[in-house]
């Protein structure tokens, strides 16, 4: 455990604490930092509606994206586990491989598949099912698609590596004493599987709420998530100090939110024990 | 702890694997975007002062900026920024003075790229490349050919959804500022919100925010319209001679690649060379022929083809027309009320 | 295994795939913008062969992600062990979430500012040192899920029986929580090689740490070409042909991996 915790003391807070400290300081006139005005004037500029309204839709935008990535990911993650030993490493690897490429040009492919003039409009016209292009791209739909696309494969990692141990003579058990199916994965398989759903869940939350490239170039910009706004802050506006809060404000924010869940979660563990 | 060390061990190795220079040799490190000089530049600036040339890339001038910002430019010597990032270095203390003794080829340069606003007489910045932002658009996709900012900021029916604009701050708020007769500069709150309301009401006809692919939306049809820098449109017109742009009647920005020396520079003489290097005629013609930007190497661009003029019309805006707009400028106290604003505009429905 | 899964798997694998079969396509397409067909070439290809820049950035993309993921995933799944053998602790937990939620332009920045400040030489070495700080989350956070219904009574039966804690590692809880590890890896490796902002910040000046991410986005200025997408998909025949051959040759070795 010490190395692990040790890394991240010195890299990670160590780090992170000479930025955080900004928070507390003025924009220079020309963008560094001016150190001799202790302030506490950047907390209450980010309770402007502004930046609550951007928090608020990107936690909306991201939590789309997770369920869907879940609903996505967690049967194919199930349909994985229950293939034959042999055949379950490179099935994982079939499902992460797309995403050695550069994020770049997947997106770039995305655009020429969704454009009005692109591959999946063509297909659907050409086929009659619709007559005018669809409008799906550099919106919010091809957005979360973009989300749900690259992060589904984490989700599938997650929820693969808990349920690749469950032992399929519980769900033969259920079932032999007569519970349907249904009742079966809920009662059975999905508690079993509680902590993988939670940590694909994290993944694509944290990720999707943080990301900057897919709101640019699938949204066409017109989305703004808190990625791109802290990215913003401390790189076009170069006010360091104000991206220092709002980093603050999103991890402790999510901080709360996630510690809750682990001990929510570890009482439960606890209660059934 | 032992696999940490192991890990930092092999870590080690392979930085000294990775990174060794002869001890001796002499070099330089810049920082520029990629493809925007000539490929074999190293080779040939090793040949003639034997300075070994070695090349980062970076993709915006945010990035740079930001990493120069962070470590004070350790590393390295010479930095491509545009104008208004030179005079922010400048101003922060991170750049040296530039000697023009120790540049002859300044002189290579137009009179007129010696009189920038933002840095009159060259003392910290030399100037690469110049040119306008203004429309560029479909001659045959369009009603009626685009004149004004008007024109993209409250488009006719026909081209709403096929319309985009520049995603960089500034030169999103410039347009807006432009069609108010506005200085590109303005920073005071009323004229902000007065561009603000009109970039929200623009936004509903836009197809995207777009600084990197507008011209190929242009080559496809899916975009009529769209607002560009000049260089970049050549692209478009490169691949579709329909393709057409216009400095609006209101005027554009002048923008400026400029290139400046770190004061970190472990080696501000082989930085100079270097800079006396590209302000050589033959580099100021490869940016023009390769890159289709204008360039305030006068005696590069006076060795261009005609037929390269004649192709792409805003390669040949003359310097002194150039200097009539005005340059975008570090904001400095006003950049929070202007970036706030921008939040707006993009946060906005 | 029910219809209706093998169904939804392939329709997964359609999904993921359906971009990359664009950009493969796209790679061998004459014309240089995306969105026009030119014909079909070769062109692309020949010019990466050409193109140092773009091979040596993919050469240290490379480098970076095997040897991060390979210190994170060791590290993490040791801190995993340890977390989940130990008291619950929020602000333990807190830590382990700490790297996932951070937003990487804060972490670059504050990594950079730090290795200036204790003189550290930038590099590879600086790029794989911030890797693995948030790769250990990541990794950390997929084997404790697979921890959650672990069986600790083998472990304890195996100590009991007079095995070292050496020992007991090696033959009982790595094989058992193995295909985790092999997840947490892939998922490392992945997040590694394509990470952009953090490489941006924390890598020396010059090409000799430019990684694959990095030379990709500088390219944007004056047009990402085609050789990018035959760069990719020599990325991908190669990885698969190297997937397909592991697992032939576990074939029958490992029974039940």
């Amino acid at each position: 455990m010490a190395p692990g915790l040790i890394w991240l003391t010195a890299l990670m807070i160590v780090p992170c604490l000479l930025i955080f400290v900004l928070a507390f300081y003025e924009r220079g006139i020309y963008g560094g930092v001016d150190w001799s005005i202790l302030t506490s004037e950047n907390i209450r500029r980010a309770a402007d509606w502004l930046y609550v309204s951007v928090f608020i839709d990107s936690a909306r935008i991201a939590g789309i994206a997770t369920l869907i990535a879940l609903l996505i990911g967690y049967p194919a993650a199930f349909a994985i586990a229950r293939a034959p030993e042999r055949l379950q490493t490179p099935l994982l690897f079939m499902a992460i491989l797309p995403f050695w490429t550069n994020y770049l040009i997947r997106t770039y492919a995305w655009i020429v598949l969704l454009n009005p003039a692109g591959l999946i409009n063509g297909a659907l016209i050409h086929l009659g099912i619709i007559s005018e292009p669809l409008p799906i791209l550099y919106n919010e739909f091809a957005v979360i698609l973009g989300l749900v696309y690259n992060y589904t494969p984490f989700v599938v990692l997650a929820i693969y590596s808990s349920l690749q141990r469950l032992d399929p003579s519980y769900a033969e058990a259920s079932r032999d004493l007569g519970a349907s199916a249904f009742t079966t994965f809920v009662r059975i398989i999905l508690p079993l599987t509680a902590s993988g759903v939670a940590a694909g869940a994290v993944f694509v939350f944290v990720l999707s709420i943080g990301n900057f490239v897919t709101p640019d170039l699938l949204g066409g910009g017109k989305l703004q998530m808190i990625g791109n706004l802290i990215y913003d802050q401390f790189l076009t506006a170069r006010d360091w100090p104000f991206g220092a809060t709002l980093s603050g404000l999103l991890i402790a924010l999510m901080m709360l939110a996630l510690t809750a869940q682990a001990l929510a979660a570890g009482r439960a563990r606890g209660e059934h024990a | 702890m032992k696999l940490r060390s192991l890990g930092i061990l092999f870590a080690s190795a392979l930085s000294i694997a990775a990174g060794v220079m002869p001890a001796n040799a002499e070099k330089i490190v810049i920082s520029n975007w990629d493809g925007y000089m000539p490929k074999d530049m190293a080779e040939k600036f090793k040949a003639e002062t034997g300075i070994d040339l070695e090349v980062a890339v970076h993709a915006t001038n945010e990035e740079i900026m930001g990493k120069v910002t962070a470590s004070g430019g350790q590393g390295f010597d010479v930095l491509f920024v545009s104008s208004p990032f030179a005079e922010a270095l400048n101003q922060l203390g991170l750049l040296s003075p530039i000697d023009a003794a120790k540049i002859p080829n300044l002189s290579n340069l137009y009179p007129e790229a010696t009189q920038l606003k933002h840095d009159p007489g060259n003392t910290f910045s030399v100037p690469y490349s110049w040119g306008t932002t203004g429309l560029c658009y479909r001659s045959d996709l369009v009603k009626a050919e685009p004149t004004s900012w008007n024109d993209l900021l409250n488009p006719s029916d026909d081209l709403k959804g096929k319309i985009t604009m520049l995603a960089t701050d500034r030169w999103l708020m410039a347009a807006g500022f432009l069609a108010n007769g506005m200085s590109v500069n303005t920073t005071d709150q009323a004229s902000l919100d007065k561009v603000r309301d009109q970039l929200v009401a623009t936004k509903k006809s836009l197809l995207a925010y777009d600084d990197t692919t507008f011209y190929s939306k242009l080559v496809s049809g899916e975009a009529s319209l769209v607002h560009a820098w000049d260089g970049w449109c050549n692209y478009g017109i490169a691949e579709n001679d329909k393709i057409k742009y216009v400095v609006p009647k209101e005027g554009s920005d002048l923008w400026v690649d400029t290139m400046v020396i770190t004061k970190a520079s472990a080696n501000p003489e082989g930085a100079a060379k270097f800079i006396n290097f590209v302000l050589k005629a033959e580099n100021g013609k490869w940016v023009a022929e390769n890159i289709m930007y204008k360039t305030p190497n006068k005696a590069g661009m006076d060795s261009l083809d005609k037929a390269t003029l004649e192709k792409y019309p805003n390669m040949a805006i003359a310097p002194a027309d150039l200097l009539k707009f005005e340059q975008l400028r570090d904001l400095g106290a006003g950049m929070k009320a202007f970036s706030k604003t921008v939040s707006e505009i993009m946060a906005a429905k | 295994m029910p219809r209706f899964l093998t169904v939804h798997l392939g329709a997964t694998y359609a999904f993921l795939y359906m971009p990359i079969l664009v950009l493969m396509v796209l790679s061998f397409n004459k014309a240089g913008l995306p969105t026009a067909w030119g014909g079909f070439s070769l062109e692309w290809y020949g010019k990466l062969a050409t193109n140092p820049k773009i091979l040596a950035s993919a050469w240290n993309s490379v480098i970076v992600a095997c040897v991060s993921t390979a210190i994170a995933t060791t590290i993490g799944t040791l801190l995993a062990l340890g977390v989940e053998r130990s008291k619950p602790s929020a602000a333990r937990d807190a830590l382990l979430f700490a790297p996932m939620i951070i937003p990487d332009i804060v972490l670059a920045i504050a990594l950079l500012s730090f290795f200036t400040l204790v003189k550290f030489t930038l590099g590879l070495q600086s790029i794989i040192l911030a890797h693995v700080v948030f790769n250990i989350a990541f990794v950390c956070a997929v084997v404790r899920a697979r921890l959650k219904s672990f069986d600790w009574s083998l472990t304890e039966a195996s100590r009991d029986l007079g095995a070292g804690a050496f020992t007991t590692f090696w033959r009982i809880t790595l094989p058992l929580i193995l295909p985790a590890v092999i997840a947490a890896a892939l998922l490392a490796f992945t997040l590694s090689v394509d990470e952009f902002i953090i490489a941006y910040f924390t890598a020396g000046a010059g090409q000799s740490s430019t990684t694959l991410p990095m030379q990709i986005y500088a390219m944007i200025r004056f047009g990402v070409t085609p050789e990018i997408n035959a760069m990719a998909t020599i990325v991908m025949l190669v990885s698969f042909v190297l997937v397909l051959t592991a697992q032939r040759l576990n074939r029958g070795r490992i029974p039940g991996a």
